[in-house]
């Protein structure tokens, strides 16, 4: 009746992951007791739950991951922890089989279900508003897609609760995640949870390159895409044709889990080196499906605060366009050592060295639009200021690791695992950071805490530096990554930088909360009533702060890259009120959240081998999406009075800067 | 900037959603984005492909294709799949021409000759495994299973699409609405050809030599 699961399911006998689940659950608990009592559930389900506007998904995909940054932060300090506690025959806090499950964490819910929520959510966001168009192409599927990724996000987290993670590192490599070696629940929890966000994010990645090649505002040409649009194109082309990889290879480890298959077993002929290229095949577009979108908010912000268009637009498409291609022909480098020949490992050297050229042809771009300038030091520039120092050391150790008999020395070592935080928190998470202060006016109205915001970003850049650069160097000293314990204790003082570093880091974090807290207390005094905070230049400034429903009560015209910008020059936003027209929007739906409900009971009992469930989950979810597909009437319309009325209810656009 | 000459290449009355015109229709979008998850659908199938390509001779001493294929069964198969998408084909055109009992007709020849397909499918692969030739037995047989079951599972799952359409037209006719939606199940339909295409090139011809 309940598969493999018990009352030994629930972790009595380790009170660091029952207190940690605890608490997890109890908190949980209080936030929904609140919503109850507060009766908030009926705006919460009509507004947020059930929305399928593009700028409420992205708010709810940015707060899912801010949430899950939480979770995995406190894996990372406790890692630090017991590296720097367990030395020299100390034994540290973190048993050997929670140690494991908690670097598998870690890794797993920072690129799965923080990195990614991140990115979707903030080009869910902000995409339409650049384009000046009015929703994504397919409003409806956006919603299921968010909601699948809030599924996976769950099932991770209730792995913290009932049964166990996965210990075998973030991507699960065989033979150790197979059936033998493998035997609970630990590998089933990664592979449901990610199957199912996985699922949702393919979903995200068709819905926006769908939205940016077919729905944007009359005059734009692609040449007049903002390059934020570009990036964001070229990062969901990557989706589109990296996470299928990622599908089939799950689902080939799940099968032979389930059916006793053998693809990637030690017996029968199955090879655990396909696993190893296949997921590197999604696993390397993956890291620039981060990047690039990261790149395009530090070439919104640092035009927008130099007051200056982005120097070199043509070559910062094609850079991203090459990084593009480029990011499908480097996989190979994550593993010279498996054996390859010289020729094989060469060329994988080779070109991982190529694409560092549209990534530095960026770099000089950026440097380039700063120059002769008027900067204004706002957070959003510290963070990019921060992004292309940082970026560039992490780009530069990458390179060396590039080179295949440099990488026989530093491979898994944590010179590794230094040089990749380098670029995924001096990229990817400093661009995300930048890219959520730089629009959080946009998306409610008033402007974050500066004072706040510039203190998290000094906490977050010197925790940085403290907490990465010892790896280096303990790297070349020899320290291979995922350790639980530390013989050397020459390894011991740069241990205890490191976790320093963390502290900073964790000073950082609370200084984003705070600003949050404080912003929001005095939200009144911080008001945005123009709609266009920074002077900006692209189309997302040219409607209200927060933007109606509608986006745009008429569709701007472009007729430049800088479209706002130009608009702004003619002074169009003060000429005679335009004649408004009925707006034909998309209907607010539950299949999402419902399809959602249905694939997490689906795989939580896939995980637990309760097969009635499964196969009730599976026919639910069919009939939801059945009952959807009959339905004709998704669109409402405003009523053109109605727009009028709402958009003269506001103060002139534009006007006031 | 340059960009003011390419403005003179692609004026705005350029057609919606290619240049400057502005947002496509919903036609065009509906097609094109499905078109797009088409294409993520091939990709996978690439994976298990690729798979197989791997693990094609890792036979473990175990039955090998050349034993186990029946080249003659596979035809008929064949045939039934791609006679079924020339159905599908004019179900199409009977559709688009408001012909609905027409429709009706090709429709269900579509769904005989997919069943049909299926069912050959299920027979040959319970064939197998009760010679002992099922999944689990080796790696090739593993990454065969998978890959074909997987297009025969895309099948299944157009099959069972084909009749919530027919209910569709049967309940509300031939609407726009409902043959833009006919429109991605033909796309799906006619996609699962090529796949098959490649299935039956790499798996069975290049397994029996």
């Amino acid at each position: 009746m309940l598969g493999r699961l018990s009352w030994s399911s629930i972790p009595f006998d380790e009170p660091i992951a029952l207190v940690a689940g605890g608490g997890a659950v109890l908190g949980g608990l209080a936030v929904l007791a609140l919503v109850t009592v507060m009766g908030w559930w009926p705006y919460l389900w009509r507004e947020w739950l059930t929305s399928v506007d593009h700028k409420r998904i992205g708010v709810m995909y940015t707060f899912l991951a801010m949430i899950m940054l939480l979770r995995g932060f406190a894996d990372a300090i406790m890692m630090r922890s017991q590296q720097a506690i367990a030395v020299n025959g100390a034994e540290g806090f973190l048993p050997p089989d929670h140690y494991d499950q908690i670097f598998s964490a870690h890794g797993t819910i920072m690129i799965f279900f923080v990195a990614m929520p991140f990115v979707v959510g903030l080009m869910n966001f902000v995409i339409p508003l650049q384009l000046g168009v009015r929703d994504v192409a397919f409003p409806v599927l956006n919603s299921v897609s968010f909601w699948l990724t809030a599924s996976g996000a769950l099932l991770v987290n209730a792995s913290l609760v009932i049964g166990n993670f996965s210990r075998t590192g973030w991507l699960a490599y065989p033979p150790l995640s197979e059936l033998a070696f493998s035997p609970d629940v630990g590998v089933d929890y990664w592979l449901w949870s990610l199957q199912i966000s996985g699922l949702g994010t393919l979903l995200a990645g068709i819905n926006m390159v769908t939205t940016i090649l077919k729905l944007r505002a009359p005059g734009m040409i692609y040449f007049r895409m903002p390059v934020f649009c570009w990036t964001a194109l070229a990062s969901n082309m990557l989706i589109i044709a990296a996470f299928p990889i990622l599908t089939a290879t799950m689902a080939m480890l799940l099968l032979d889990r389930y059916l006793g298959m053998h693809f990637f077993t030690n017996e029968a002929g199955g090879s655990a080196m396909m696993y190893v290229n296949l997921i590197w095949a999604w696993g390397h577009p993956e890291v620039y499906i981060l990047i690039l979108p990261a790149f395009g908010v530090f070439s919104e912000v640092i035009a927008t605060f130099s007051g200056k268009a982005l120097f070199g637009y043509r070559s910062m498409v094609l850079a991203t366009l090459g990084i593009c291609v480029l990011s499908f022909m480097v996989w190979l480098h994550h593993f010279f050592t498996m054996g390859a020949s010289a020729d094989v490992n060469a060329f994988f050297g080779v070109m991982s060295m190529v694409i560092a050229v549209p990534t530095g042809v960026k770099v000089f771009n950026w440097l380039f639009t700063l120059f002769h300038g008027r900067v204004r030091f706002t957070s959003p520039v510290l963070w990019s200021l921060g992004f292309m120092v940082t970026f560039v050391i992490g780009g530069m150790t990458g390179v060396l690791m590039a080179v295949p008999p440099v990488d026989f020395m530093l491979h898994n070592s944590v010179f590794l695992i230094a040089h990749f935080h380098n670029v995924i928190i001096g990229g990817v998470l400093f661009g995300m950071f930048a890219g959520y202060t730089y629009w959080f006016p946009k998306a409610f109205g008033f402007i974050l805490d500066e004072r706040l915001g510039k203190a998290a970003f000094w906490c977050w850049l010197i925790g940085f530096y403290l907490a990465f650069m010892p790896l280096y160097v303990l790297g070349l000293m020899g320290m291979t990554r995922r350790l639980q314990h530390v013989a050397d204790p020459s390894w011991q003082p740069l241990l205890l930088v490191a976790e320093l570093g963390a502290l900073f880091v964790a000073l950082g974090i609370l200084c984003q909360i705070a600003q949050l807290y404080v912003s929001i207390r005095t939200r009144d005094q911080r008001r945005d009533l123009t709609g266009d905070p920074w002077d900006g230049r692209t189309l997302e400034w040219a409607t209200a702060s927060p933007p109606p429903s509608y986006n745009f009560a008429v569709m701007p015209d472009v007729e430049d890259v800088d479209a706002f910008w130009e608009i702004k020059k003619r002074q169009e936003l003060d000429a005679v009120e335009p004649s408004y027209e009925d707006i034909e929007m998309p209907r607010n739906t539950p299949t999402g959240i419902i399809i959602a409900f249905c694939a997490v009971v689906t795989g939580f009992a896939a995980i637990w081998h309760i097969w009635w469930a499964v196969i009730l989950g599976a026919i639910a979810s069919a009939v939801v999406m059945m009952v959807f597909g009959w339905s004709e009437e998704r669109e409402f319309e405003i009523p053109a009075a109605e727009v009028g009325r709402i958009e003269r209810a506001r103060p002139a656009l534009g006007r006031a800067a | 900037m340059t960009v003011t000459s390419l403005a003179d290449i692609a004026p705005h009355h350029l057609a919606p959603g290619r240049g400057g015109g502005g947002p496509a229709p919903t036609r065009i979008v509906v097609a094109y984005g499905f078109w797009i998850f088409l294409l993520s659908d091939i990709i996978l199938f690439s994976g298990l492909f690729a798979a197989y390509a791997v693990l094609a001779n890792s036979t473990a001493r175990g039955p090998t294709g050349q034993q186990l294929f029946d080249l003659n069964t596979v035809f008929i198969e064949t045939m039934a799949l791609l006679v079924s998408s020339y159905t599908a084909g004019l179900a199409m055109l009977s559709a688009e021409w408001q012909h609905r009992s027409r429709f009706f007709v090709f429709a269900a020849l579509t769904f005989v000759l997919g069943a049909a397909f299926v069912g050959i499918e299920i027979s040959e692969f319970a064939g197998m495994v009760s010679e002992g030739a099922g999944p689990s037995r080796s790696a090739f047989l593993s990454a065969f299973f998978t890959l074909v079951g997987t297009h025969g599972a895309h099948v299944t799952t157009g099959l069972l699409w084909l009749l919530y359409m027919v209910a569709q037209v049967a309940v509300k006719g031939l609407r726009p609405a409902i043959l833009q939606r006919l429109l991605c199940f033909s796309l799906f339909w006619h996609a699962l050809d090529i796949v098959w295409v490649g299935v039956f090139t790499l798996v069975y011809l290049f397994g029996v030599r």
